[in-house]
This record gives C-alpha cells, structure tokens and sequence, in this order.
C-alpha cells in the first residue's frame, strides 16, 4: 500500500511540477491538468479544515472527560466553537451579529491583546538574552536593536541627530538586508532540496499503513 | 529555463551525491541544538516525560511549504525513535492540511517502530487556524502535558515568543527554527537553543535519518559556493564596467 501511495503522490508532483515548466506552445494540456490537479489540492484542504476542527473538538472534549487540569478553558473552547458554528450556520457569516459579535467583539481583540502581550513578551526576552547567552551574538543583538530602537523613537525634543539619518538607515539597508538576503538564499536552497527529497519518494509525509 | 536547469542539476546532484554518502556518509560540524535534540530525544524515553513537537502554521500551497515538510521529516524520525515511550511524543500543526499529515506521520513513524496499536490520533494535533489561535492553542501543553523538550521546527513569526515564554514558564528546554526572518530574530532571543537560516532544513541529517538528507546538506554548499561565486564575478565584472 505504502509504494501505492508513494508512485501516486510522486506522480501528481512531477505533473504539477511540470504544469510550471513545459512550453504552452508544444504541451497546451500540461498547465490545465495543472490547474485541475490543484483545484482537487484546494477541494481536499477545504475538507482537511473540516477534520482539522473535529480533531481540535477531540482532543478538548477528552480533557474534559478526563477531567484533566485546566479543562474548564476546553469546555469553553468547545462550548464557543458549537456556538460559532451554529450561528454562521443558521445566520451565515455575513451576518451583523457574526461580524459585530464574534469578528469584532471576540476574535480581532483577542488577537490584539495577544500581540500586545507578545511585545512585552519579546522586551523581557531581550533583556533575559543577554543572561542566558552572553556571547559574541547576543550582545550584537541587544546592540543592534538598541541602535534601530533609537533611530526610529521618537522624543519630546526631537529626533537624535544622525541616529535616524544615518546609523538606522546603515544597519537596516546595508548590514540586516544584506544578511536577510544571505539567510533567504539559504532557506531558498533547503526548500528547493526537501521538495526535492519528497518527489524522490525519500521523505514520504502521505506515509499512511 | 535557469528554473528548470537549477531544479534538474539539484536533483541529478542529490542523487549522486546520495549514493556517494552511503558508502562514505562523513561528519557534520557540531550544531549546539541538534545535539541537545538527540540527546532530548534519549532522555524523554528515560524520563518519562515526553516531547512536543510544533510544526507552525505553514500550508503546504505556499512558500512556506518547504519548512513544514522538514517538521514532518523530523516528526517522522522521532515517532519512530519515542513510540515505545510511556509518554510518547505530541504534535501539534496551526494548519489542516498539515494537521492531517502530523497524523499520519506519527502513524507511520509508530508503524516503522512495530507498535502501531500504540498510536492514538490525539497525538497529533490541530490546535488553531491563525496564528495566534494556533500558539494560544498550543501554550497550555508545554505547562499540562509532562513536557521536557519543546521543538518548534516549522512556520512561525514574530508569535513564536509568546510559544516561547509559555515554555519558560513550564521550565522546559526549546528548541526552535523557522524560516521566516522575524519569527527566527524572535526565536534567537527566546529559546535556548536556536537554529538560523537554512539550520531549519538540516535536521533529518543531524538525526541520522537517511544519506539523502546529508547529501541534501552538501548540495547546498554547492549551489551556496556557486551563488557566491556569481555574486563575485557579477560584482567584479559591474566594477570592471563590463555591464
């Protein structure tokens, strides 16, 4: 079952590959069976969706089953999802009471304080940085960012001179781009050789019995 | 065309190169995290505490498809490597597509093992669909769950930190790589262990998995020296008023 598997997920990937590389003008069937292979792609995500939130019902309603510790935040995760799948349901997503209720009166401000919490989150992080790993990097680190923070500040009496016309512009489009665009180069490579490796058949994730 | 020819010259490379490591698979330069993975990976068995694996929230249609097929890569091996664990691994993808692939990952890595009535589909985990769902999801397991190591290898951006601080706060080790630039500037402040830039896809080869994912590494360096040596001669030439 598992070479089953594998000769049809390879399959599909060297077509779908191919649908980007072969001429329209001698092979005109490649890019539409392309087309039609990833719309299949689309279709089945829309069904994983669907099993990926059965499985989140899962495992809270075993929490709560087990009563484990914590599981009162399940039961309300789990009470919250039949609640938001009843009304877009019956009321369908457009609704003013989905949009004012659950978008903006329960999801956008959850995830707002959360990216809140997030920045005070990475300012202690910084500060710990230099505790935990006082090396070469890490203090390279706090310098950088020391130095960007106060190129981008603003003060009561102004901007600090050459901070922002200067330093900050230095550091960001010479010595971070530079190294964004060796680190990118890099992740580029080490994609482009995984997806390699799965159209190989050598790292199989479809892995199955 | 140079599309075509890079992906057929990498393929061909990956695959000579792949027979060569067979017969002479060579050594890695020490990576600090990995040998805190395969060492994590050891004592999880031993004490009875067990591993968390977070795959991020990248689809598979994307570009950030590639970082979530290594997650899946080194899922696979410590599945087979923790199945006979009293407390075996958990998994956890903020994507379905990538949630059903955890799965059957796990499966297949308990499969491997020969112990596949151990497997429980709650081992893998969908635990939210945007990112900060996804890490909210994610923060209480590192505290109720038992465990020792964290392994953040996939998708993440600048939310990994709150990922992070939930491990801290369990007392738990972390170990985390990912291929967006913000998420790593996140990470490499965070966690105890981080891995920067194409790190990421080089941990099949640091856990033993298969010669192809260490003549994966050297394919790199290849094309890395060959893209060097066209940004020199591209420079030397611009200063040479060639072009």
């Amino acid at each position: 079952m598992r070479v089953v598997t594998a000769v049809i997920a390879i399959a599909f990937g060297v077509l779908v590959l191919l649908g980007y590389f072969l001429p329209q003008a001698l092979f005109p069937n490649a890019a539409s069976l392309q087309a039609v292979l990833l719309d299949w792609a689309v279709i089945l995500a829309g069904a994983a969706a669907l099993i990926g939130v059965f499985n989140l019902l899962t495992v809270h309603t075993d929490k709560i089953r087990r009563r484990e510790k914590d599981g009162i935040y399940s039961a309300i995760l789990v009470i919250g999802l039949i609640a938001a799948l009843l009304s877009g349901i019956f009321l369908k997503p457009q609704h003013t009471l989905m949009q004012s209720v659950l978008l903006e009166g329960i999801i956008i401000p959850v995830e707002a304080s959360l990216m809140g919490l997030l920045a005070i989150t990475l300012l202690y992080a910084a500060v710990r940085l230099l505790r935990r790993r006082a090396d070469v990097m890490g203090v390279a680190f706090i310098i950088t960012a020391a130095l960007i923070f106060l190129g981008s500040i603003t003060l009561p009496f102004g901007d600090l001179p050459l901070f922002g016309t200067l330093v900050r512009p230095w550091i960001s489009q010479v010595w971070a781009l530079g190294g964004a665009r060796g680190i990118l180069i890099g992740v580029g490579l080490g994609a482009l050789l995984t997806g390699l490796r799965v159209l190989f058949g050598i790292d199989r994730p479809y892995g199955g019995k | 065309m140079i599309p075509l020819t890079v992906l057929l010259l990498a393929g061909f490379l990956l695959g000579v190169i792949t027979l060569w490591k067979r017969r002479n698979p060579g050594a890695l330069r020490q990576i600090a995290a990995f040998t805190r993975l395969a060492r994590a990976v050891g004592l999880s068995i031993e004490d009875g505490k067990r591993l968390h694996i977070s795959l991020g929230h990248g689809g598979l249609f994307d570009g950030r498809g590639g970082s979530a097929l290594a997650g899946l890569a080194l899922l696979r091996n410590i599945a087979e490597r923790t199945s006979v664990s009293d407390m075996p691994s958990v998994a956890t993808a903020g994507d379905p597509t990538l949630g059903l692939l955890t799965q059957d990952t796990l499966q297949a890595g308990y499969h491997a093992a020969g112990v596949e009535d151990a497997y429980v589909h709650t081992m893998g985990r969908v635990t939210g669909l945007t990112p900060f769902s996804y890490v909210a999801g994610t923060m209480s397991i590192p505290q109720n769950e038992n465990v020792s190591t964290n392994i953040l290898l996939g998708h993440f951006g600048p939310e990994a930190g709150l990922l992070a601080e939930a491990s801290e706060r369990a007392n738990t080790a972390l170990i985390g790589a990912t291929e967006d630039l913000a998420g790593q500037s996140v990470l490499f402040i965070s966690a105890q262990e981080p891995l920067v830039g194409e790190e990421l896809f080089a941990a099949g080869a640091y856990l033993n998995a298969d010669p192809a994912h260490a003549a994966s590494l050297t394919v790199q360096d290849l094309f890395r020296w060959l893209i060097i040596l066209g940004l020199l001669a591209g420079s030397a030439a611009k200063f040479m008023g060639v072009f």
